[in-house]
């Protein structure tokens, strides 16, 4: 769980945040609701994290709430992992 | 009834959350013609009051001008008040045929087609030519309308940073995968005042095989040496696929917008683009405006020079009374204050001051992003800019702002 965590956090932060951006980024910053990621840009985050765990996120899974922090997309992650 | 009550309480609350936000927005009344001197009416009923307007989209000064006005004029009385039709069905007449082929000639592509607004072509162009096998790539600060038209569109979305070539390459080397890749982009950015690194953007879309669209509106009659675009600016008239601008700004800022570029691709936008199969054709009376705008600015470069003297100057004034004014080229010029209420605040000083200036916050910029955006025109004179400026200077002081950068007014006044 922390490799996924460390994984989705530095993705985030390399695809979203400007070089000289300076805030802070943890597993409870929302992220949707706090401007970071807009819904064009979720769909590249579902891409990759369905490209790197080797799962299928269905459409409907793939909701704001659901990729709203951190800890929101690796609990979803991990429950479609498991599936 | 329909319209319950706790329907009009559910809005009555959410219109007290914006006021109490402090972003609501107020209408101020101009009792004049579009031009640098303007007379305004704010709050309703209170004595008219002459500003100088400092936030139009009216960069050449060409949206009262008198010989525009002559030629609307000359078009009611040839071509009448309306269609009442679209266009395909008998909403074209010979002069739209011909502000297309002007358009066209000015903007040195293949074809063009004539649209109610650039929203209604950017709300149209993404869904006509493009499907779910496709992949569209936008900068991240595109304007609204061109998010609103990706959204219609059954493409792929995916975005790059903003002006960030090197996660431009990335995206396009992503997605070789899809049938076509369009990069999607605005030639001047409308909040910020940049300019679209077009060169680099064609130079990309060439080596990865893709399509490229720029909404050039702020761009368009003014930008490059003879005011053909931002793709002149950056040396590749002839290389953009499909332009999409406004004829609502600098072009006569009456109303109306067209996609303009390779032939095929305008054609098909003619065949499917719903604003265009379901809107009203644009009005006989702003096609004629519209056509002598042109022949105006075909004529001369004089207006486009004016407003590259005035943009100069302004941001140096803003710059020498220490300002913190984002960089660029263009006439839009972003007057930083990052907190919405202190941009309202100052717009609101300016305006007792005589400076119609308008605040800009969220959802309109990011949040911590508030400015107020000047706008130039080649209305404006030397002297209503260095009246501009005493006033800005005035208000900037009141609210201890002059040579402060981000982090100190941050500071002060919060994002």
């Amino acid at each position: 769980m922390d490799d996924i965590k460390k994984a989705v956090l530095d993705y985030v932060r390399k695809e979203y945040l400007e070089e000289d951006d300076d805030r802070e980024l943890t597993e409870t910053t929302p992220l949707i609701s706090g401007g970071i990621v807009d819904s064009f840009s979720m769909v590249s985050l579902k891409r990759f994290l369905e490209k790197k765990y080797a799962i299928q996120i269905p459409d409907a899974e793939a909701s704001p709430e659901a990729f709203d922090t951190v800890n929101n997309i690796v609990a979803l992650v991990d429950r479609f992992r498991k599936a | 009834m329909s319209y319950s009550e706790k329907c009009r309480e559910t809005y009555v609350t959410e219109i007290q959350g914006i006021q109490e936000a402090g972003i609501f927005k107020e209408e101020r009344y101009i009792h004049a013609p579009q031009s640098a001197d303007i007379v305004v009416e704010f709050p309703p009923g209170a004595p008219l009051k002459k500003v100088i307007n400092m936030c139009a989209n009216n960069y050449l000064g060409l949206s009262s001008h008198p010989e525009v006005i002559k030629a609307a004029h000359a078009g009611l009385d040839c071509r009448g008040y309306g269609m009442s039709s679209v266009r395909f069905i008998c909403g074209t007449q010979d002069i739209h045929r011909k502000l297309e082929s002007r358009l066209t000639e000015f903007l040195g592509t293949e074809d063009t087609l004539l649209f109610p607004s650039c929203m209604d072509a950017n709300a149209g162009v993404f869904e006509a030519l493009l499907t779910d096998k496709d992949v569209m790539i936008a900068d991240r600060l595109v304007h609204a309308s061109i998010v609103d038209g990706m959204r219609l569109c059954k493409a792929m979305p995916d975005t790059y940073k903003h002006s960030d070539m090197g996660h431009l390459e990335e995206k396009l080397q992503e997605h070789q995968d899809k049938r076509f890749r369009m990069v999607i982009t605005d030639g001047v950015f409308s909040m910020d005042g940049d300019l679209a690194k077009l060169d680099e953007i064609v130079a990309l879309a060439e080596k990865y095989d893709a399509m490229v669209l720029v909404d050039d509106s702020h761009a368009s009659g003014f930008i490059g040496k003879t005011g053909r675009g931002t793709h002149e600016h950056c040396g590749v008239v002839g290389r953009i696929d499909v332009i999409t601008t406004t004829l609502g700004k600098a072009l006569g800022g009456a109303s109306g917008g067209c996609v303009s570029g390779r032939r095929e691709l305008v054609e098909i936008c003619r065949q499917r683009a719903r604003p265009y199969l379901f809107s009203n054709t644009v009005a006989p009376v702003i096609v004629a405006g519209a056509l002598k705008v042109l022949e105006l600015i075909s004529e001369t470069t004089e207006r486009r020079d004016k407003l590259e003297w005035n943009t100069k100057y302004w941001r140096g004034l803003l710059k020498d009374a220490g300002f913190d004014v984002k960089e660029g080229e263009s006439p839009i010029v972003p007057v930083m204050l990052y907190n919405a209420k202190l941009a309202q605040d100052v717009a609101r000083g300016l305006y007792v001051e005589g400076i119609y200036a308008v605040g800009f916050f969220f959802p309109v910029v990011p949040k911590g992003a508030a400015r107020i955006r000047t706008q130039l025109s080649a209305a404006h004179n030397k002297e209503h800019l260095d009246k501009a400026i005493e006033a800005f200077i005035k208000v900037g002081t009141k609210h201890n702002i002059l040579g402060k950068g981000k982090k100190e007014i941050i500071e002060m006044y919060g994002m």
